[in-house]
């Protein structure tokens, strides 16, 4: 509000300037968000600082009272929380004439603070805005400390994203490597046996004995499963997609394309936990219909169901995405193709296709990596035991629907059980980078190739 | 087949009229195309000389809203007729864009489509002859014959070209339409097509537009004249450069407008 307002008065005095006939170096709004920028930034600075060592600094006043009187550092930190507690009227234990002084004083320490806090910001507001509006004069620069200030804006924002995903990347891996203390590599990567529930009934006191979890998380029957599942899942969506995508770009006229695209595209706006319940409670218990119909033994969860609707959830990426990439290639190959004599579906199989085949690739494993990274219709549709099978119709288990299994409930940091979804979460982290890199790359050289 | 003066006429268009959904684009156009000749078609931009060429294979039946009218009679039959072929019309009637349009493929498979889609080779062998012969009227093969199995788009734009060249004639087309096909080219380019085109009418029709009166004065034995959809003149390229009839190719000739 105060900024809104600095903005006013530092382009009215512009235009005050202007108006003496006297050429101003900016326009006069730079002006106006100058101003607005001394307005803001140093009080908000004050504020963050005030806010951040306002605690510390009360919670040191009180205990000073108690310093000297042979309290350990335990004790002190029980009654700072018991006066906090009180004061907040939350305090549910005996109270004792020691928290109940302390607790007033926190009150009333609390109040000066409120108040002086309000009364420092305001001063420093007024001084810089005092400050800047001063220095507005014709031939004062604002254009260049605005921009600087618009810079800076966007590098923390995007400073912000990228410190984000570095930090997970870093809590993934140390919480991986202490996990792989405890379990070896090897036995992590080539173990057939993944049964984390038999960590949980351990005794504490062996939670750090490695033996015990010997066959107890071995992978590669969930990375099967994931692999598989995935499988299943492209099988449905590659063709499907991929068609679709090619009848959008060459077939449809415009009036069909108009209504058919955002119809499709309505499919990647499903949450994938409605995708996950029709996998769970309509394809599932269908297919198990039809195949006890046809005498063979369906589980309720079958990795066909849980694939095939995953399946279907990535048909619109793949046929958007193809779409685009073969609307682009140009239409010049098409009528080179045309002019010798080739039929539409000849032009499309020998010239667009091969045309548009890198950006198909990158397509299609941007699709296999939401495949892999997919989680909700796994852990509705498909089970949580980790079978190692490669009958679609029993049902397995992915990394994804694990990590869940794992994380959901009571869980302790530092027990090899939740630290396995963090070993999990890492393979999956990796392949899908993996997928993600080499997909953006062969969609970067093919672009690079109509330009 | 008819006769006219000393050439057979490959081509004969009669009243045709082209229609880009409500507007007219060619009205009535009425022109012979003689055999074994280069027939130039120039006019300003827009004039309907490169819808007139599209015409001749059917490749306006791409573009969804237009509709030619009229009789295109070629070797006694009318390309318009229901019963047309279209996959054997451009068989026999090659084509050669304005922008060298090679596929995303080897040179080899380049030049191997269009025999492959109609079934013109029976060996490995056959295919490899008709790939050699195709370059070498082109005048490539010495270019590019150590590096047949090179993608077609490694190659500079005036090579491209002539690839394309290379690609139509494989199919021994009786007719190749060029679409202003150097006006992507650096002269050294163009000089070496038009010594190409020259080379082709032995075996070939040829009918090139083009916006160079130049080239048209340079490659052609007949122009035709276009001017707002309609053929203004047309004659042999020596009468209409020399000695128009119309003034409006006078004006056009002598760089007056358009």
């Amino acid at each position: 509000m105060l900024g809104f307002t600095s903005y006013y008065f530092g382009r009215k005095k512009a235009y005050t300037i202007q108006s003496t006939n006297k050429r101003l170096t900016a326009l006069p709004q730079f002006y106006g968000y100058y101003l607005a920028i001394w307005c803001a930034i140093p009080a908000f600075i004050i504020y963050s600082l005030w806010a951040i060592f306002e605690p510390t600094i009360v919670k040191l006043l009180i205990l000073s009272d108690y310093a000297n009187q042979g309290y350990l550092d335990d004790e002190l930190n029980l009654i700072y929380e018991k006066t906090k507690a009180l004061s907040r009227g939350q305090f549910t234990g005996e109270v004792t004439s020691l928290i109940q002084t302390s607790s007033e004083k926190y009150l009333n320490l609390r109040s000066i603070a409120q108040s002086s806090k309000v009364v420092i910001v305001l001063c420093i507001i007024i001084a810089s805005v005092a400050y800047a509006y001063k220095r507005i004069s014709s031939n004062n620069r604002t254009r260049e400390p605005v921009e600087k200030f618009f810079n800076a804006v966007l590098f923390t924002a995007s400073l912000a994203a990228i410190l984000t995903t570095v930090g997970i990347v870093f809590s993934l891996i140390f919480q991986t490597i202490d996990f792989f203390k405890v379990i070896p590599l090897f036995d992590f990567v080539f173990g057939t046996h993944w049964y984390p529930a038999k960590a949980f009934v351990r005794d504490s006191s062996e939670a750090l004995d490695p033996t015990m979890y010997s066959d107890t998380f071995g992978a590669v029957p969930i990375f099967a499963g994931t692999f598989f599942i995935a499988f299943i899942a492209m099988c449905v969506a590659i063709p499907i997609g991929l068609m679709s995508g090619i009848y959008l770009a060459e077939y449809a006229s415009y009036k069909v394309r108009q209504y058919a695209k955002p119809l499709i595209e309505i499919l990647a706006g499903i949450p994938t936990v409605v995708y996950g319940f029709f996998a769970a409670l309509t394809v599932g218990p269908f297919l198990k219909d039809i195949g006890t119909a046809m005498g063979l033994e369906v589980s309720a969860e079958s990795a066909l169901a849980a694939g095939g609707v995953m399946g279907i959830m990535i048909i619109p990426f793949i046929s958007s995405l193809s779409d685009d990439v073969i609307t682009s290639v140009p239409q010049s190959l098409r009528d080179g193709s045309y002019a010798m004599g080739a039929t539409k579906s000849e032009t499309i199989k020998k010239v667009i296709f091969p045309a548009a085949l890198p950006g198909i690739v990158g397509s299609i494993l941007l699709g296999v990596s939401r495949a892999i990274g997919e989680t909700m219709i796994v852990v509705m549709a498909s089970g949580l035991a980790a079978n190692l099978t490669l009958n679609p119709l029993e049902s397995t288990s992915t990394i994804t629907a694990q990590i869940v299994v794992i994380l959901i409930g009571d869980q302790a940091f530092g027990d090899p059980k939740t630290q396995a979804a963090f070993a999990l979460g890492m393979s999956l982290f990796i392949v899908t980078l993996c997928l993600n890199i080499v997909a953006l790359r062969v969609v970067k050289k093919y672009r690079e190739k109509y330009e | 087949m008819r006769k006219n003066g000393v050439n057979m006429i490959k081509i004969s268009a009669k009243n045709v009229d082209v229609f880009y959904g409500k507007k007219q684009a060619l009205f009535n156009i009425n022109l012979d195309i003689e055999e074994n000749q280069v027939t130039a078609l120039i006019g300003p931009s827009g004039c309907g000389k490169s819808t007139f060429l599209r015409c001749l294979n059917r490749m306006n039946d791409v573009i969804d809203i237009c509709k030619v009218q009229g009789e295109i009679v070629i070797n006694d039959f009318n390309i318009n007729d229901k019963g047309c072929d279209v996959v054997r019309l451009r068989e026999k009637i090659g084509m050669v864009f304005q922008k060298p349009n090679p596929f995303p493929k080897t040179l080899y498979e380049n030049i191997s489509y269009g025999p492959t889609i109609h079934g013109m080779a029976q060996s490995k062998q056959e295919m490899d002859e008709i790939v050699e012969t195709s370059l070498k009227k082109a005048a490539l093969w010495e270019e590019v014959k150590d590096r047949l199995h090179e993608p077609g788009t490694g190659l500079s734009g005036g090579q491209q070209q002539r690839l394309c060249i290379a690609r139509a004639i494989s199919v021994q087309p009786e007719v190749i339409l060029m679409d202003e096909p150097c006006s992507a080219l650096d002269p050294i380019a163009t000089a070496q097509i038009e010594e190409l085109i020259d080379e082709l009418k032995k075996e070939h029709t040829i009918i090139i537009v083009t916006h160079s009166m130049a080239q048209a004065a340079r490659v052609s034995q007949r122009t035709g004249f276009f001017h707002l959809g309609e053929l203004i003149e047309h004659g042999s390229t020596d009468k209409i450069f020399k000695n128009p009839d119309n003034t409006k190719t006078q004006d056009y000739i002598t760089g007056r407008f358009g």
